[in-house]
């Protein structure tokens, strides 16, 4: 219990108009009150587990089709349709059954993005109640939350939190007299990346190092410890009270048609507001960025801006009016990935932004596959050279050669991740590589 | 992948002031194991208790020395090699001996953007301690490079052991911490209430 934050949070959590019918709060509520933590206030003050008496009076498949209705998609990172993984976890048959789990992804580690973080320290009870109406959804007998690392304090505050649920019968044996038994353990990663992917997890959650799995066998057949298991983000079990609160349809109509619902956008680098912005899918990155969280910092224009966390490759200004919805974004060239958007402005070097992202990522790499492990390592060399003035002529060719390599083609999504910030640097400020190469020093700043 | 191993510290001489393992224990206690048996006992399968009991070696051990790995081995069954093996995986667990106070600053991206080198040079030059280095001769400090830490909108940010994370650090952040550090206010490295 001591490693509980106590101390006010600085970060910033709201703006004006939000938590008004325009602007929906679901997931940030309470956030920046160090007391709205507690079961007690969950359930005095935001109608907690009511959602779960809702789902338990309800049969498993509805609930299921509940969030199908909802067309919640998934907010880690990939917006794969929540209802429709869930509809892959396979069922009991007459002659068989089978144990299914469900693991939470709280290994929130992308650059740029720090969403799951306050939903974990602000609302740990929404995440339980959603982990427990989706444990009933696939009938799952024991889920698991994996969190990084680096959130020790956190698994102390959600140990706490698990204990008020068991203590008031939300979890355990014959749950609310429904004859279902279903339990919450936690799980603390070592600090490794890789392990917010979804294979890799389950290796971590197994015991062994953190290596992503090859597919298939997906998850919904062979995932933790050999069982079916569907593995959804923080964000996206968190949605689940609301859906089954407002009803799916009700949620749907919230954002744009396909990109339903509200999103947490973690803001962050040369912003002026930079915290977390709860909006419905849809709105213009412009507007985010220059309406909300008051445009640039320094006073300087801003130059690029990563819509969804640092696996996103950059936008430059003619992309700033890009709807932040998962759909549009992609069509863009990007992804809305995490919703991690960080601010870049005039004076930032891209190429020794490039160089950063791509140190991170051959350090993250977990040395698995060669593309990644090798081609992430020599990106890393090439941008360390031309950042110091050591370029040699033929290195941005040989840096957008090493690309297509790497590119999908390796076992998991990293090595793309590692690709899309560079390679969209070198097209949209090609100049910045060629200065540096010439001149050996920066051309912005 | 680099995860530099370094020798078994209790078979050779420490430099001055580096922090043993507490008092060069070679032996994971009595309640150490028992709480590894108990964890390994939650999940379907007991090697799934590998991390939490290499988080329970750390803390006992200090660090990481291939003694603490191969009594993790033994208190769970497994071979060695699988707990070495996870062991250099994981970034959080320790290979070298840490200060009593670990200090992290992340300085990937969104850090690096509002001042997270200056806050590492500061802190180091604060401390006396090399980044990535062991601690300082005075056992008191280490300080390490970190990837981030979920706290980009409160940039640039130092989390101090395990406990303990400050976000927007400046100048006068950064000396109030390494202060309540000194008075010693915040729990040492591997040290538990």
């Amino acid at each position: 219990m001591t490693r509980i934050r106590t101390k006010p949070d600085p970060q910033r959590y709201t703006f004006d108009g939000f938590g008004t019918s325009k602007y929906p709060n679901f997931m940030l509520r309470g956030a920046g009150d160090m007391d709205n933590w507690t079961l007690s206030a969950y359930q005095e003050k935001w109608e907690g587990y009511r959602a779960l008496r809702k789902a338990l009076a309800m049969e498993p498949a509805a609930v299921t089709g509940e969030v199908k209705l909802s067309d919640l998609r998934g907010r880690g990172g990939a917006g794969f349709r929540a209802g429709m993984k869930w509809g892959f976890m396979p069922k009991d048959t007459p002659e068989r059954k089978l144990i299914r789990y469900l693991v939470c992804n709280g290994d929130e580690g992308e650059p740029g993005t720090f969403k799951d973080r306050a939903i974990l320290e602000y609302n740990p009870h929404q995440l339980i109640e959603g982990m427990i109406i989706a444990g009933w959804a696939m009938q799952c007998a024991k889920g698991f939350i994996y969190l990084r690392g680096e959130f020790g304090w956190l698994v102390d505050k959600l140990d706490a939190a698990l204990q008020q649920a068991r203590d008031a019968g939300y979890l355990g044996r014959d749950i609310l007299g429904s004859g279902w038994d279903f339990d919450l353990l936690t799980y603390r990663g070592a600090g490794a990346y890789i392990c917010g992917e979804e294979t890799a997890l389950l290796n971590s959650l197994e015991g062994r190092r953190g290596e992503p799995r090859v597919k298939p066998p997906f998850p919904a057949q062979a995932g933790a410890f050999g069982r079916p298991t569907t593995v959804n983000n923080v964000e996206t079990l968190a949605a689940v009270p609301v859906i089954l609160r407002i009803g799916g349809t009700q949620y749907a109509g919230i954002g744009t048609p396909g990109n339903s619902g509200t999103r947490v956008y973690s803001l962050s680098g040369h912003v002026k507001r930079p915290g977390l912005y709860e909006l419905p899918l849809g709105l213009p990155l412009d507007f985010i960025m220059n309406d909300l969280a008051g445009g640039s910092s320094t006073g300087r224009r801003i130059k690029a801006v990563i819509p969804g966390g640092s696996s996103a490759p950059m936008f430059d200004p003619r992309d700033f009016d890009c709807p932040m919805d998962f759909d549009t974004v992609k069509a863009r060239g990007s992804m809305a990935g995490s919703g991690g958007i960080i601010l870049m402005d005039e004076a930032t070097c891209m190429v020794e932004v490039a160089l950063r992202l791509t140190r991170f990522y051959a350090h993250e790499s977990c040395g698995q596959c060669t593309p990644c492990r090798e081609g992430c390592n020599w990106m890393e060399m090439i941008l360390h050279r031309i950042e110091h003035g050591q370029g040699r002529p033929g290195d941005l060719e040989l840096l957008s050669s090493l690309l297509p390599r790497i590119n999908l083609r390796c076992l998991c999504p990293l090595g793309d991740a590692a690709c899309g910030p560079v390679e969209s640097a070198l097209v949209k400020f090609r100049s910045e590589f060629e200065h540096h190469l010439a001149q050996g020093c920066c051309l912005a700043g | 992948m680099n995860h530099p191993l370094t020798p078994e510290t209790s078979e050779v001489p420490l430099a001055p002031g580096m922090r043993l393992p507490r008092s060069e224990r070679r032996q994971l206690s009595p309640e150490a194991v028992a709480e590894i048996r108990a964890i390994a006992g939650c999940y379907p399968d007991k090697l799934a208790a590998t991390l939490p009991a290499l988080y329970i070696a750390q803390r006992e051990f200090g660090f990481l020395s291939l003694a603490a790995m191969k009594e993790v081995a033994k208190a769970l069954e497994v071979p060695e090699g699988h707990v070495f093996g996870v062991a250099t995986f994981y970034t959080m667990f320790r290979k070298q001996p840490a200060g009593r106070f670990h200090l992290q600053v992340c300085t990937n991206l969104c850090c690096a953007l509002n001042g997270a080198r200056d806050l590492l040079a500061k802190v180091a030059a604060k401390t006396g301690a090399v980044p990535g280095e062991g601690p300082t001769a005075d056992g008191m400090w280490s300080l390490e490079e970190v990837e981030c830490l979920a706290s980009c909108g409160s940039a640039p940010c130092l989390q101090v052991n395990e406990a303990v994370y400050d976000e927007f650090v400046d100048e006068a952040r950064l000396e109030a911490i390494l202060d309540a550090c000194r008075r010693g206010e915040y729990l040492a490295w591997g040290e538990r209430a």
